[in-house]
């Protein structure tokens, strides 16, 4: 047997190499509780993101976009379900999952606490929250557990056509009526900062950004992905003629980055604990959906076992 | 938690005839039939398969990977299994 010490040298050894972690890997306890926390939040946070779109699914201003938004919602549910499997590789069992989101010991991202007004906030998220999402999903393929890299492969190919699609919407109201050109600017302003804030606190306040890139579950640091999705972002927003909200957004000539304004982290640390405009509908729509689907779950069970017993029967 | 829960399914797809089935995740059903047309809605959404196996992830029996360096020793000390290990002249061409 060899000590763990030893164990968590290999461990470490093996990340350094590039070489994937698989479930029946030995690794250590705190790696394990780590992805657990990570990856469930992450299949959350999909799941609840749901609900902001949901909203407008009876509602869309066409065939075509209520079919499209059928689609992106039914992706996100998707996107719950590959990440859910990739934590339950860990030895974690779905229903205590769920559990824990519901009790609200396990978080989701917050920007699924704000809420969508009007037709151009459909567009907003596409653009802004799956943008900011396929930065650190990108990054995410390369983590270094092989079932949550791979769920990622699977998701980055799929968001694409969700910013695709956002972006889409708020060209077409960007370029409509000065009615529609407003609302496209109101939901650029209302979902900016909260887009930022996706990517957590800044590194010098990050508590788990050291180990997670030793371990090599994380690749980059959370103020290089929030760079990398604002420098990109500035143009898509200039091509629209559509104005980020940040009177300090200016291009940085030697950095070769844009430098932006203080982001409001208080309002960020309000969110996550419970106090953004839309917590408590967001868990109130989840638990209920949760229950009311319980009765199909086990009348599934019921005719699952009844059909096996005539099979046996026969 | 003292509920009956769905088990769990592994998912295989066969993304075009002439090649494997391949692993590509996993899901909870209530039985063979709903993990099937399940796997159909969560992992077959843009023609990524033609055929679907599913088996219950309580069926999978795997080796060890703390044995790794035993179980594939073998394999590995026999290098005269390799092409490469016969030098063959040029003269005579592909071989």
């Amino acid at each position: 047997m060899l000590s763990n010490e030893q164990l968590e040298k290999e461990f470490q050894a093996k990340i350094d190499a590039e070489i994937k972690i698989e479930p029946k890997d030995w690794m250590p306890d705190a790696y394990r509780k780590t992805l657990i926390r990570q990856i469930s939040q992450h299949a959350h946070s999909e799941v609840v993101g749901m609900l902001p779109e949901g909203n407008w699914i009876t509602r869309a201003p066409s065939l075509r976009s209520k079919v499209i938004l059928l689609a992106k919602v039914q992706d996100e549910a998707g996107h719950g379900l590959y990440l859910y499997s990739a934590a339950e590789t860990l030895g974690v069992d779905r229903e205590e999952l769920i559990e824990e989101l519901h009790t609200g010991k396990a978080k989701y991202s917050s920007i699924f606490n704000y809420p969508t007004l009007t037709w151009a906030d459909i567009g907003a998220i596409g653009w802004l929250v799956d943008g900011a999402a396929i930065a650190n999903q990108v990054m995410l393929c390369r983590t270094s557990y092989g079932p949550y890299a791979r769920a990622m492969v699977r998701i980055c190919k799929e968001e694409s056509f969700h910013q695709r699609q956002g972006y889409e919407i708020m060209m077409k109201m960007a370029q409509g009526t000065p009615e529609q050109r407003q609302m496209a600017q109101d939901a650029l302003n209302r979902w900016w900062w909260p887009s930022l804030m996706m990517f957590g606190p800044p590194d010098d306040k990050s508590i788990h950004t050291a180990q997670s890139l030793k371990w090599k579950i994380k690749r980059q640091t959370n103020d290089e992905l929030r760079q990398e999705f604002i420098d990109k972002t500035v143009k898509q927003a200039e091509f629209i003629g559509l104005t980020i909200p940040d009177p300090d957004l200016k291009w940085n000539e030697e950095r070769q980055h844009y430098d932006y304004g203080p982001i409001n982290w208080e309002e960020f640390y309000q969110v996550i604990n419970g106090n953004g405009p839309c917590n408590r509908q967001r868990m109130r729509d989840r638990i209920k959906a949760h229950e009311e689907g319980a009765w199909v779950r086990e009348a599934a069970i019921a005719y699952a076992e009844k059909k096996q017993a005539k099979k046996n029967a026969a | 938690m003292n509920k009956k829960e769905w088990p769990l399914w592994e998912i295989f797809i066969r993304s075009k005839n002439g090649l494997n089935h391949k692993h590509v995740g996993s899901l909870h059903a209530a039985d063979a039939e709903m993990a099937i047309e399940n796997a159909r809605d969560v992992y077959c959404r843009r023609n990524e398969g033609v055929s679907i196996w599913v088996v219950l992830s309580s069926q999978i029996v795997a080796s060890d990977p703390d044995e790794a360096d035993a179980l594939y020793e073998p394999a590995k000390n026999k290098i005269y299994r390799h092409p490469t290990f016969y030098e063959i002249p040029k003269e005579v061409g592909h071989m």
